[in-house]
């Protein structure tokens, strides 16, 4: 099952729906491309939501962590929004959750950008 | 499943296709065995990331090398084999991802995360290749019937 992205915009803020698996290759691609492309776009307000990302491995962990310093280089922010168990647990782990600004809510992922 | 002894082993191509194939066969056999679904999982997942470091950092997707993926069941373990043919993994190169200088380093978290899944994991780096080792071991009753084997 290949990664999906649909991106909305809402108050400003560009809310990138994921679902399915950010693995090595084509998964890691995608979001890699979204991210640049909305950022080229000058879209600096970022929100992945992972609600229906299913599995993540350490190459999809190494593409979050490069959207989220990429988005910073340029001057913008990329929060995570709906973890499942299973992404927050590998987060955890590799304690990228002190790194990562997560979030349990759009309304207040939202509210929360500058 | 019955603890019988069992092995069974695959010679694969250094592809993105080994890699979904090699996790694919972890699943279905761990769950054959009845591991728990987290377990499951996380020997997926440790295989996975086996497989992503054989193909990738191993054999270089070179199309004439191998790679070779085995499960035994041996007693209380599965074991899992992982063998590339590339120049061997240079161990003293691989960094500590926790440590704050590289939490935000994109690679380096494979290794970390087989020795966070899985019981044992022993790395044999030669000059004709890696040989990576993972073993499970059966924890808890609603795997296959540990209680009744001790």
């Amino acid at each position: 099952m290949s990664m999906k992205v649909a991106s909305r915009q809402v108050d400003g803020v560009t809310i990138v729906d994921c679902s399915g698996r950010i693995t090595l290759g084509e998964g890691s691609v995608v979001l890699r491309d979204t991210v640049r492309d909305l950022l080229a776009k000058g879209n600096k307000k970022i929100v992945l939501n992972l609600q229906d990302v299913n599995y993540i491995d350490s190459s999809g962990i190494g593409e979050l962590v490069s959207a989220f310093t990429t988005t910073k280089n340029q001057g913008g922010e990329l929060k995570l929004l709906n973890l499942t168990k299973k992404v927050n647990d590998l987060l955890q782990i590799t304690k990228l959750y002190t790194v990562f600004d997560v979030k349990d809510d759009e309304a207040s992922a939202v509210k929360s950008f500058k | 499943m019955a603890m019988t002894e069992q092995r069974v082993s695959y010679t694969l191509d250094s592809s993105l296709e080994t890699i979904d194939s090699a996790e694919e066969k972890a699943t279905r056999i761990a769950t054959e065995l009845g591991f728990a679904d987290d377990e499951v999982m996380q020997i997926s997942m440790a295989v996975r990331e086996g497989a992503v470091n054989a193909v990738l950092h191993g054999n270089g997707y070179a199309p004439d090398k191998k790679v070779t993926l085995a499960f035994e069941r041996t007693g209380e373990d599965l074991v899992i084999t992982i063998r590339d043919q590339g120049k061997g993994l240079d161990l003293s190169t691989i960094p500590n991802p926790l440590a704050p200088e590289n939490l935000l380093k994109t690679s380096g978290r494979g290794i970390f995360l087989m020795r966070s899944f899985m019981d044992v994991v022993e790395i044999r780096p030669s000059q004709t290749g890696t040989e990576l080792k993972l073993i499970k071991r059966v924890h808890g009753p609603t795997a296959g019937g540990k209680e009744a084997s001790q």
